[in-house]
């Protein structure tokens, strides 16, 4: 792409340079590094997992109760509902208690278009990317992780990333049943059968709404994204 | 940025009479290290955890030149551009040619230090290009016309009154009477006029904390949003990160995230963990036309091997800085280049050379509090002293210090003549301060009595006290017996 720069030969560089200084504390190195692929490609396919804190390995009842907890303790709202035709009326009773017109941007997430979303007429949806006009957004995760309270989302035109970062207020619709204790299980759930990882382009592992201590170490809330954020767990 | 650690001992002197530094640091010790502690306590695991980092940096640098293939294969397959820089001048230049490439003017940048190692905002403005910090410390010193002192907090260093005076200097299209007295309404500010930006640029501009090998993802870890907007919303998005980021898998990256957040802030979870992967996809709304990640090496490659390639494990948490004493008297701006503290006065020397930042090393009590708090076990104070000695060996310190090493060194090797002559300095320096337990001035110690007293010895040497100790307790023992 650019004239100056030939990125092959600087690879080369730099790849060479890497190999001279692991080089000079072993004994005989193999400048092919044969070894050193296969012992990658062994780590790269077994994958160990490091260690899962014993908190999250716990029944589901207990993660779903932990999640709540966490995501609370990050100054997040949270509300439980037994089933998706319960959400309009969640929404909306939100947006109620905030002062919020009663209006959202949200994706095109099947489980939320799925919904029955005539129970509540006056709840204006917008669906697509948030432009940043938007009051709040509404998004599904694809899991939760109960360790810390952390909620997972993946970018597509189902959730779109903007609508987790523009709107003030971000609702989260989450099912109960993806609730895992630890990072691990939700990375697992993006490979497929033969462990090869197929990443959305963004995913967004999102703890509480947005903060900053950066004017003298005093935490606020609200920095430049969400100043509120709202998890709906579902079931 | 320009290296200014050859004044360090100037630096720390104005530091050191600078009341509003003075105060701005009192919130270093306030703002983490209780807050670290708490949540390391909340994890009983985390000890173990800190062996398994260890373990997985170790194993990733060994196989650096695989990982990195690997990486950028994954890279490549994601519809992303891996660009190679040996220098930080080759970085610059790679950044201002994509910037080039697509007719930009504009951009916004994340947290990155190191943009700050290439010189990169400086390289950009004089060829034109419109360059905006968004992360809310960043921008505030951007504004001042300074660099970070802290690599997690970079404008720890500043006041809220000064915050304030900067913006309505700075925003000067707003009413000049506005209220801003609460911090909330300064935060309020930033993040208002920053949303134009982020809308408004061509090119976004992030660090990486990791790089994920297995996947060809980048990572970036942080409380604002504003790294995550500035790569959603322009139309390239541009990674820097340095080598030795990369790491095998996202099992291993979820170690690192149960390390990182707690050792920085003390948070048990940053707010944003971002996991990005490629270019935006055909049926995407949102995201970057384009994904760059530029690759810097800048010397690290040639730490590998070496008695400081341990440091190369280092995941930035900044938890040495948070709890060096050192840090706490002075600030980050008298370590003189980008990274201050103890991970900084290892790295700097390594990355500019020990000619330039010899007195880095020396800036250490070694107290070993950073070494206690490193989540990536880095022996901090064994480089420190590393250094130390390559600094003797090359003759870079002053005539005084060497011959005063070599009087030392000639004793300390002959135990008998050693305590000879301790014993004889121990009453020499009694009779010295006859009246009172603290002396006031000492022969070769100026530097330590202009500022406090020197306890006064009893006469004798510790040595001495402990045989008498010794030879006391075995009496009292054979008394009981």
């Amino acid at each position: 792409m650019s004239e100056r720069h030939d990125n092959s030969a600087a690879k080369s560089a730099i790849l060479g340079k890497i190999r001279r200084s692991l080089a000079s504390v072993s004994e005989g190195a193999d400048p092919n590094r044969n070894e050193a692929r296969q012992e990658v490609q062994e780590r790269l396919a077994s994958r160990p997992k490091g260690i899962v804190p014993k908190r999250a390995q716990v029944g589901h009842y207990e993660k779903v109760a932990m999640f709540m907890d966490y995501a609370e303790r990050v100054s997040s709202t949270t509300a439980r509902i037994g089933s998706y035709d319960d959400l309009p009326g969640a929404i909306t009773q939100y947006l109620r208690e905030h002062n919020l017109p009663q209006a959202i941007v949200m994706g095109e997430d099947p489980r939320l278009k799925a919904v029955n979303w005539r129970t509540e007429p006056q709840l204006e949806r917008t669906i697509g990317p948030s432009d940043g006009t938007d009051l709040v957004g509404v998004n599904h995760a694809m899991g939760g992780v109960a360790e810390t309270g952390t909620a997972v989302l993946a970018s597509g035109p189902d959730n779109p990333t903007t609508i987790n970062f523009l709107p003030e207020n971000h609702i989260i619709v989450l099912d109960a049943n993806d609730i895992a204790g630890d990072y691990e299980s939700i990375h697992d759930q993006l490979r497929d059968m033969s462990g090869v990882a197929h990443m959305p382009r963004a995913l967004n592992m999102i703890t509480g709404p947005s903060r900053s201590g950066d004017i003298e170490q005093k935490i606020m809330l609200g920095a430049h994204g969400p100043r509120a954020v709202h998890v709906i767990v579902i079931g | 940025m320009e290296i200014k650690s050859r004044d360090f001992k100037k630096n720390a002197s104005d530091a050191l009479a600078d009341a509003t530094l003075q105060k701005a640091l009192k919130n270093v010790e306030a703002g983490f290290i209780g807050k670290r502690q708490a949540s390391v306590d909340a994890l009983p695991e985390f000890e173990d955890l800190r062996d398994l980092g260890r373990d997985i940096k170790t194993h990733a640098l060994k196989h650096l030149d695989v990982y990195l293939e690997d990486y950028e294969k994954k890279v490549t397959a994601s519809g992303g551009h891996v660009h190679w820089a040996e220098t930080a001048q080759d970085a610059c230049e790679i950044v201002r040619d994509i910037c080039h490439s697509v007719g930009a003017r504009t951009m916004t940048k994340g947290k990155s230090m190191i943009s700050e190692e290439m010189q990169l905002n400086a390289f950009l403005e004089a060829d034109g290009m419109e360059v905006t910090e968004t992360d809310l410390g960043e921008y505030i010193i951007q504004l001042r016309g300074e660099h970070p002192s802290h690599i997690i907090a970079p404008a720890v260093h500043v006041t809220k009154d000064q915050v304030e005076a900067d913006f309505r200097r700075a925003h000067t299209n707003l009413d000049p009477n506005r209220n801003l007295d609460d911090p909330v309404t300064l935060l309020g500010e930033a993040r208002e006029v920053l949303r134009e930006k982020y809308f408004a640029a061509d090119v976004g501009i992030t660090g990486a904390n990791f790089l994920v090998a297995e996947s060809g993802s980048s990572v970036i870890v942080t409380n604002e949003g504003n790294g995550d907007l500035t790569q959603t919303l322009s139309r390239v998005h541009i990674v820097l990160a340095s080598i030795e980021k990369v790491i095998p898998t996202l099992n291993d990256l979820d170690v690192f995230l149960r390390l990182l957040a707690r050792s920085a802030t003390g948070q048990e979870q940053s707010v944003y963990t971002t996991l990005s992967t490629g270019p935006r996809r055909t049926e995407d709304p949102d995201g970057p036309e384009e994904y760059h990640v530029v690759l810097l090496d800048n010397g690290r490659s040639e730490m590998l091997g070496t008695d400081f390639e341990e440091m190369l494990r280092c995941i930035r948490c900044g938890a040495c800085i948070n709890h060096c004493p050192v840090y706490h008297a002075v600030g980050g701006h008298a370590y003189g280049w980008v990274y201050p503290g103890p991970m900084g006065s290892v790295l700097t020397p390594s990355l500019v050379g020990v000619d330039k930042a010899g007195h880095l090393p020396n800036a250490s009590t070694l107290c070993g509090r950073c070494e206690s708090v490193c989540p990536m076990r880095i022996p901090l104070p064994k480089m420190l002293r590393h250094w130390r000695e390559r600094e003797y060996e090359r003759h870079l310190n002053p005539t005084p210090q060497r011959w005063g090493l070599k009087g030392w060194a000639y004793f300390a090797r002959r135990p008998k003549l050693y305590h000879r002559t301790m014993r004889i300095g121990m009453r020499v320096m009694k009779y010295l301060a006859p009246q009172t337990a603290l002396m006031r001035r000492l022969p070769a110690a100026g530097g330590w009595t202009k500022h406090r007293e020197f306890p006064a010895p009893e006469g004798k040497t510790f040595q001495q006290m402990w045989a008498e100790r010794e030879a006391e307790r075995g009496q009292t023992k054979g008394d009981a017996a």
